[in-house]
């Protein structure tokens, strides 16, 4: 008999071992709970390093008790100094974009649900997944070895602009061997990424199971089908550019530094390279990454969305082709961060255009989210809530980037809090709650017990009320004129803004704090919560059709027969109001 | 909701269930030669192929803003390594010829299959020994990666290159290994796969070759 792709992909033998099944494990549930654990250790620092911030900004003389032992040049006495509050800055950035949104929602979920979700019993590849796993480890391990080495962490911010990027520690503190190390991570971070997306389109692509045509897969595994193709191709291109610059920086070569550069008093030995290439390449990757994390989320809170409304979206093959329709569009617009570069004038209306155009994929997808809504009987639960959640910060957070679209009005919105308000709620938190919604849906099936929803609902109001109060205030401040990554704000006019630096850093404060009802919610459901049955939310796709914790093999050794679209809700005639994709079960009688 | 796409399968599936419009998707799916390991490698040399076209593209705007792009010469044994690569294809195209039944393959053509094996994975470093000439005949002239940028490019250009062939090499090798070590244990489709990668690798050196020869 001729073995079957799905059968082909049992690469390996039932684990055995505790580093086998638990530390250089080779299965994709692992891989992707190991990728859950970094990211959320990632959001812990790169959240308290926000908070040390947001506590400078409003109190720069006062002393926050231990940090000096951390730093003590950049905390001489506890109190922050304007280098070191970029560090953080940088440090903050670099976390939170490469080791928490590019890994959770994608990474750590698409790893977890998406063979399982096709019906497969691996990824195609699974020792290029350990590896694209222990990469990133490196890389983050890589990351914060600059917080301990006497350098300290680079002050460039996540962008790394050169020239002072590439020139060393002429450039400030932090620009020696910090800046080598952010540089190395990266490097490692690209090739983690790059072996990652490679598994998942190879996984896509072949290791489908029977009947599991293209358009029969869950919008999750489409979403993250999508990301994968753009983070092949935007890592390919950011690693290049590592590359470049580590030879800038060690080698003496001249890529991005050009001629007669004087920094700190000291005429650099360097001649004719091109700052602006730098910020060419960072950007072709740069705006696709930030498709890499929403787009997931996306694809996650469709899922959820449809399983809490009990009925089909309005037109789920839309909403894959807004998805592709973006994904293909991130590639047009990289320009839009660089309007106040220097590029010619002319290019800015050319990079303008298809960042408008962004919009409209964008509008489609939100107005067959609302429009699916209309009417809905839709089950609340921290999950939903969470998905409304990610539905309202991304309107939000999406409406103002109609603003920086337009270069006119970019140039003078730019350099302001504006922006941080912006792409923090449209690509942060949106993103995360996408990731929270996930977590709330998925946890019952990753670990074979149940969270606690009374838990789940708290932690939901509690962020999405306090998110709001950080972030919606960032718009006004732009708007008035507060620029950003300035240290303290103490003179007279930025002074008189401070009564609403001082309401968003308490914000910030209690919205963090709050993320401790979650962190205590996962350890104590991880132990104590309700076990989990095989399909809590009576869903449709193959996740729910096996175990909860799923077994090593996913399907025990059997191979789904797939005869349904993902998601039969509301058919009349059936038994339920659902019928699995894997159930013979004709869909209408 | 009637144009959604999951709307419910009207008809009571026959046999398997699969809708008549899906059944030849899944039987395709189902009976890829190469699998995972052809679309794995596919899916990785469009990665490659933009990475180099990032470094290529820096090239070109370093070119277009530069005040110091001067000239360098290149070495001539580069030609010599381009036939050498060429070359390597070729065997490993008999190779493959030779090796195409294994397990069920006859000991004589497998001999012959190792031996065109062999015969690539010689060219193969003739071509890296080639190209380190070629890294000792510049710097002779005093050009070192950080001289000008051209030479600069011309470094991390070949370097780049040769890492990835090296990879080939190595997976090569460890092909050759297994057909050694037992005919059983030779996996068909991932030396499939390294065969396209390693023609691949051809196609890249010739595309580089042009851009050193126009650019640099």
């Amino acid at each position: 008999m001729e073995e079957t792709s799905a059968q082909r992909a049992h690469a390996h033998a039932p684990p055995e071992g505790f580093l086998r099944k638990y530390v250089f494990s080779l299965d994709h549930k692992v891989i992707g709970k190991q990728y859950y654990a970094l990211g959320l250790l990632a959001v812990c620092m790169g959240m308290a390093l926000s908070w040390l911030m947001r506590f400078h900004l409003v109190w720069p003389t006062t002393r926050i008790p231990g940090l000096e032992l951390i730093s003590k040049a950049g905390a001489p006495g506890g109190i922050i100094t304007p280098e070191y509050y970029l560090s953080l800055l940088t440090m903050h950035g670099t976390l939170m974009v490469f080791f928490v949104l590019t890994n959770a929602p994608f990474a750590a979920f698409g790893n977890f649900f998406l063979p399982i979700q096709i019906g497969a019993e691996d990824m195609a590849f699974p020792r290029f997944n350990m590896m694209s796993f222990w990469a990133t480890l490196v890389a983050f391990l890589v990351l914060i070895l600059a917080f301990v080495i006497p350098d300290g962490p680079p002050i460039s911010g996540w962008t790394s602009y050169a020239p002072l990027s590439a020139v060393g520690k002429d450039a400030g503190p932090g620009m020696g061997w910090g800046m080598n190390l952010w540089a190395i991570s990266i490097a490692i971070f690209c090739i983690g990424s790059l072996l990652g997306a490679l598994n998942f389109i190879a996984t896509t692509l072949d290791l489908r199971a029977k009947g599991m045509t293209l358009m029969r897969m869950p919008i999750c595994t489409w979403a993250w089908f999508i990301t994968s193709c753009i983070a092949l191709l935007a890592f390919a291109v950011l690693l290049p550019a590592c590359i470049l610059l580590i030879l800038d920086r060690t080698a003496g070569t001249s890529f991005f530094i050009p001629s007669g550069l004087v920094v700190s008093d000291r005429l650099q030995p360097h001649s004719g390279g091109s700052p602006l290439l730098w910020q060419h390449l960072f950007w072709f990757f740069g705006h696709p990454e930030v498709y890499i994390a929403i787009l997931p989320s996306m694809g996650i809170v469709s899922h959820i969305l449809i399983n809490s409304m009990r009925k089909p979206l309005l037109s789920a093959r839309v909403i894959i082709y807004s998805m592709m329709s973006i994904g293909f569009l991130s590639w047009m617009v990289w320009g839009h961060h660089m309007f106040v570069s220097g590029m010619n004038p002319f290019s800015s209306l050319l990079f303008s255009f298809p960042t408008l155009t962004i919009t409209i994929p964008a509008t489609i997808m939100t107005l067959i989210w609302l429009g699916s809504l209309y009417g809905a009987n839709i089950r609340i639960n921290a999950a939903s809530l969470f998905a409304l959640g990610f539905i309202s910060m991304f309107v939000s957070g999406g409406v103002s980037g109609f603003f920086l679209a337009q270069p006119s009005i970019d140039i003078v919105l730019h350099a302001t809090y504006f922006v941080v308000g912006h792409f923090h709620m449209v690509m942060g938190v949106a993103s995360i709650f996408g990731v929270f919604a996930g977590t709330y849906f998925w946890f019952g099936k990753m670990t074979g017990r149940m969270m606690n929803e009374t838990l789940g609902q708290l932690h939901f109001w509690l962020t999405f009320i306090g998110t709001y109060c950080i972030f919606m205030p960032f718009h006004y401040l732009g708007l008035v004129g507060n620029v950003r990554r300035y240290s303290a704000f103490v003179n007279d006019y930025t002074g008189p803004l401070l009564p609403l630096h001082k309401f968003i850093t308490i914000a910030a404060l209690g919205t963090g704090a709050a993320q401790l009802v979650f962190i205590f919610n996962l350890i104590y459901s991880r132990y104590k919560g309700a076990p989990a049955p095989e399909n809590p939310w009576s869903g449709t796709t193959l996740e729910w059709s096996i175990p909860s914790p799923p077994p090593w093999n996913n399907f025990g050794g059997k191979h789904p027969v797939i005869y349904h679209d993902p998601y039969q809700y509301d058919v009349k005639g059936s038994k339920g109001d659902f019928i699995m994709q894997d159930s013979p079960e004709p869909s209408a009688g | 909701m009637s144009s959604t796409i999951y709307e419910p399968v009207r008809t009571p599936p026959p046999a398997l269930g699969n809708s008549t419009a899906s059944a030849p998707r899944a039987a395709k799916v189902l009976s890829g030669a190469g699998g995972a390991s052809q679309s794995g490698i596919w899916v990785g040399i469009f990665a490659i192929t933009m990475s180099f076209a990032a470094f290529t593209s820096a090239l070109f705007v370093r070119q277009g803003s530069a005040t110091d792009w001067t000239h360098i010469a290149l070495p001539p044994i580069l030609y010599g390594n381009t036939l050498a690569l060429l070359l390597s294809s070729a065997t490993l195209h008999m190779a493959r010829r030779k090796l195409a039944a294994v397990p069920s393959t006859e000991p004589h053509a497998v001999r012959m299959g190792l031996g065109w094996l062999m015969a690539t994975l010689a060219l193969g470093f003739v071509f890296v020994a080639g190209q380190f000439e070629a890294w000792r005949q510049l710097a002779a002239q005093g050009l070192y990666l950080a001289t000008n940028p051209n030479s600069s490019f011309y470094y991390v250009l070949t370097a780049m290159h040769g890492l990835h062939l090296l990879a080939g090499i190595v997976a090569l090798a460890l092909g050759m290994g297994r057909i050694v070590a037992s005919r059983a244990a030779f996996r068909k489709s991932t030396f499939e796969a390294t065969v396209t990668y390693w023609h691949f690798m051809g196609v890249l050196w010739l595309y580089l070759l042009l851009v050193l020869r126009t650019k640099l």
